[in-house]
């Protein structure tokens, strides 16, 4: 018997016009945390979704522990002994977390012996969940607790995670590596999808990067630094944003007690959120998902509309207006979903640049579309933000997420507005597109835009903002110069404990 | 094992086919059927799509039928079409259509027996303005209360039919028709007879207001910024409030046109091929209209091509009848049919099939 537990043999798929995964061959250990990276697009997700038997290679075979391992679909991967834990979660939010795992177990046992197996699964590996609770009540962080319960729960030897820490606050972040370190003592490999480098640093053995769907080297990521691993990901340098000392102008945008009820069962309430920023400023606005983050882009964006007086633009009161008014006045937003929200998955680029840029770019004259200066529009975006795509007449689903994230970002950046509130700009994106974003943000700020970026990256947020704060259960803690803040003060802002110089005269 | 998987985008070439093969399909399923009724089913299919057209006997008679069945359903369908892009399902058409006609032939029968050339255009208008306010009910409902305009619009259409009931047996009987049920016949008061424009060709004003529809509904949907929010609303709700544009207002929009539309046929209607409101003016083009809908793709030239091979498969069938006594239940399960395989074979549109070899479990 080797120590090689699942061994990858020249695995190829190749799509109509795209080889996604192109003769890839690496070795998992037992026992061994494994790093998958590479930029969006580079063929991670194909080639896990051929692991964990959701999609059939074209050639290449693959080995687990010796055996010749080709699974037709997950059920199959599962009965091998592999799981998955997905970046977007398949959770019902009406049901409670017992229920939830059931459902996603080939043979569920009894339901009480279930919760009691939560239980244990949970104390085991220090993952607290309480196994009667709904889950829409639940954190991201909480809600991937119960995705990886569920997998445990099957004794997997191998363990997928995909983009773990996306939605984690930093807290949560060391619980689930301690849970990770726990499991691979145990002797269960896991193979560990990721952007965030100095993660894989701490965390992983090896690391196997893609690039254009193929092996493009292995390393340990110890031995090398998070921008070698990066150069080998993206096959060229990129520029790290830089730091700016612009002067800071007039106040564009003000929130006064700006409160709104929670949209749905699952939603979060606005509760008094104070905030303004000036001309040429970044503000940051961190949290845990689920915080009331996109309710507070819908209020801005002009999608929900706020009680009077809640929401000033250059004085003016705007809560009442909707989101054509506020374009036109130069406020201009980028929500945090890609598709169905920032763009309509089957439309082409081209439609999709008139989704918002309409008014703003004149594409519409008498009420008529002007379709050549529509495609014009999509091209520049396009250019600009150099979106991968065959051409604008391609349909925004088509496009892989990192792509289209350039593409929605880019679209609100062109047409120049005077506020910018973006939601999540660089979720799920490789780390040369994430920094291109970035500086494209800088760059309007620079230009003397007022920024509002929400984001649950707070390395991001550190590197963009000139002043932080943080959404707990709808309210906004004060915002702070960045300057002042650590990652434990953070923290804190981000748990709800607001006003943190009581906290510190108590301690 | 057989597996469908998703195509990274809308195949271009099977939104063209998949009406072909639907009809191809139909055509054999149905011979099927007419086989097991006991009648000849090639010479069933060919009555149905060939003798109508081409038949040396007949022919001459059915072909204009051709543009006065397929006006009312192109008109009818136009509406519909859009607002089944914005995702509104208005399956209350027949309804508006019967309020149009009642309405529009209430206004005119008010001036009988004026010979002014503008009461033909006021009947048009009022038509129009009577399935646009049966349409505006659960455009209504809808937005204020939130209530399924699927069922409002369905449960309208049965109202509507009593109304009309009432009308021709009451309060638009003609006071000359010796007490039968039935208004006035505007083929006797050329005034307001919406005549054939071109003798023998079946073209009157409803066939000519269904090609401007078409036309203006393709330069709506495809050019003008309404009709980009109709689809944008249609294919992604979320992007569309974030677009900017209001639920409520296309709600009322696409109500709004598929009624007037309607209304619009009705009148066409009762003032053309049928004559006068009676108490089976309602034909069911209003229903049928759903199926030449999708059969044309939701697109405006789709629709008129669809409405021409419906109006064809009416002709035919009642063709059929009258020669190879098949039963009229038979004819609407063919035209059932249409659609089902329609919408079967759409799958092919967003998917591929996959043929895997059987897993070994």
């Amino acid at each position: 018997m080797s120590d090689t537990l699942l061994s990858i043999r020249g695995l190829t798929k190749a799509y109509p016009g795209v080889v996604a995964n192109d003769d890839v061959s690496f070795d998992i250990g037992k026992g061994e945390i494994h790093a998958l990276l590479g930029e969006n697009g580079a063929g991670k997700s194909t080639l896990v979704k051929m692991i964990f038997g959701l999609v059939k290679p074209d050639r290449g075979e693959m080995l687990l522990d010796g055996a010749a391992y080709a699974p037709g679909k997950p059920s199959d991967a599962r009965l091998s002994g592999v799981a998955m834990v997905f970046q977007h979660f398949s959770l019902f939010d009406a049901l409670d977390v017992a229920e939830n795992v059931a459902l996603g177990m080939e043979t569920p046992p009894p339901m009480r012996d279930l919760a009691r197996q939560i239980r244990e699964v949970s104390e085991t590996y220090g993952l607290p969940l309480d196994p009667s609770r709904i889950v829409g009540t639940l954190s991201a962080g909480e809600r991937q607790r119960v995705e990886i319960i569920r997998c445990l729960l099957q004794n997997p030897r191998l363990l997928i995670m995909d983009e773990p820490t996306s939605v984690l606050t930093p807290q949560e972040v060391e619980i689930l590596f301690q849970t990770l370190m726990k499991l691979k003592a145990e002797g269960t490999s896991i193979l560990y999808i990721s952007h965030k480098l100095e993660e894989i640093r701490t965390l992983c053995d090896e690391a196997t990067i893609l690039r254009l769907g193929k092996n493009v080297g292995t390393c340990t990521p110890r031995e090398v630094t998070a921008r070698q691993m990066a150069e080998m990901m993206v096959g060229s340098s990129f520029a790290t944003p830089e730091a700016r000392a612009t002067e800071k102008g007039e106040v564009l945008l003000r929130c006064d007690k700006l409160s709104l009820p929670a949209p749905g069962a699952f939603g979060t309430p606005l509760r008094e959120i104070s905030l303004e920023v000036r001309s040429g400023e970044v503000l940051g606005i961190g949290g845990v998902a689920g915080n009331g983050q996109d309710e507070l882009l819908a209020a801005l964006s002009g999608e929900r509309l706020a009680p009077k007086g809640s929401i000033w633009f250059r004085g003016a009161d705007i809560s009442r207006a909707g989101p054509i008014r506020r374009r036109d006045a130069g406020l201009l937003s980028g929500p945090e979903e890609r598709l169905g929200h920032a763009a309509a998955p089957n439309m082409s680029l081209t439609e999709n640049a008139v989704l918002t840029g309409a008014r703003r770019k004149g594409l519409v004259r008498n009420g008529f579309i002007d379709w050549g200066k529509a495609k014009g529009f999509a091209e520049e975006v396009i250019a600009r933000f150099d979106v991968r795509t065959p051409g604008p007449g391609v349909a925004a689903r088509a496009l892989s997420g990192g792509n289209l994230q350039k593409y929605v970002v880019g679209r609100e950046i062109l047409q120049a507005p005077e506020v910018f509130v973006v939601n999540q700009p660089t979720w799920g994106v490789d780390a040369a597109a994430a920094a291109a974003i970035r500086q494209a943000l800088l760059d309007l700020a620079g230009q003397g835009a007022a920024i509002i970026c929400i984001s649950q990256d707070l390395d991001e947020l550190m590197e963009i903002s000139d002043r932080f704060g943080a959404l707990n259960e709808g309210r906004l803690s004060p915002t702070r110069p960045v300057s002042e803040l650590d990652v434990e003060k953070i923290g804190l802002m981000m748990g709800g404990a607001h006003d943190m110089e009581v906290a510190h005269v108590d301690g | 094992m057989i597996r469908l998987e998703r195509r990274p985008q809308p195949s271009r070439l099977w939104t063209g086919l998949t009406p072909i093969l639907a009809v191809v399909l139909t055509m054999i399923v149905g011979g099927i059927m007419f086989a097991a009724l006991g009648k000849p089913p090639l010479e069933a299919i060919r009555t149905i799509f060939w003798d109508p057209l081409f038949h040396p006997q007949f022919a001459g008679y059915s072909r204009p039928q051709l543009l006065v069945k397929a006006g009312p359903l192109i008109l009818i369908a136009i509406g519909l079409s859009i607002g089944f892009r914005a995702g509104i399902w208005n399956i209350g058409a027949e309804g508006q259509y019967i309020m149009g006609a009642v309405t529009g032939a209430a206004v005119g029968l008010a001036f009988y027996p004026s010979d002014s050339v503008l009461l033909f255009p006021l009947m048009v208008v009022a038509g129009a303005l009577g399935g646009w306010l049966w349409g505006m009910i659960p455009a209504v409902l809808k937005t204020k209360f939130g209530t399924n305009e699927i069922l409002v619009s369905l449960m309208l259409v049965y109202v509507a039919e009593n109304i009309l009931a009432s009308a021709s047996s009451g309060w638009l009987r003609n006071p000359e028709g010796q007490g039968f049920p039935g208004s006035r016949n505007f083929k006797q008061w050329p005034a307001v007879f919406n005549d054939e424009l071109v003798a023998n060709t079946g073209m009157h004003w409803g066939v000519l207001v269904a090609f401007v529809a078409v036309i203006g509904a393709y330069v709506l949907m495809a050019r003008h910024i309404q009709g980009f929010n109709v689809r944008l609303t249609g294919e992604a709700p979320r992007a569309a409030r974030f677009s900017g544009v209001s639920p409520a207002r296309i709600v009322f929009l696409c109500l709004g046109i598929s009624g007037a539309l309607a209304g619009m046929a009705g009148l066409f209607e009762v003032t053309g091929p049928a004559g006068q409101i009676s108490i089976d003016f309602g034909s069911g083009y209003g229903f049928t209209a759903i199926i030449v809908a999708f059969l044309g793709r939701l697109n405006p030239f789709g629709i008129l091509a669809a409405g021409l091979l419906m109006a064809l498969t009416y002709i035919g069938g009642e063709l059929a009848q009258l020669m190879l006594g098949l039963p009229g239940a038979s004819i609407q399960l063919f035209q059932g049919m249409l659609l089902f395989f329609l919408l079967a074979t759409d799958v092919f549109t967003n998917y591929r099939v996959r043929f895997a070899r059987k897993e070994v479990a």
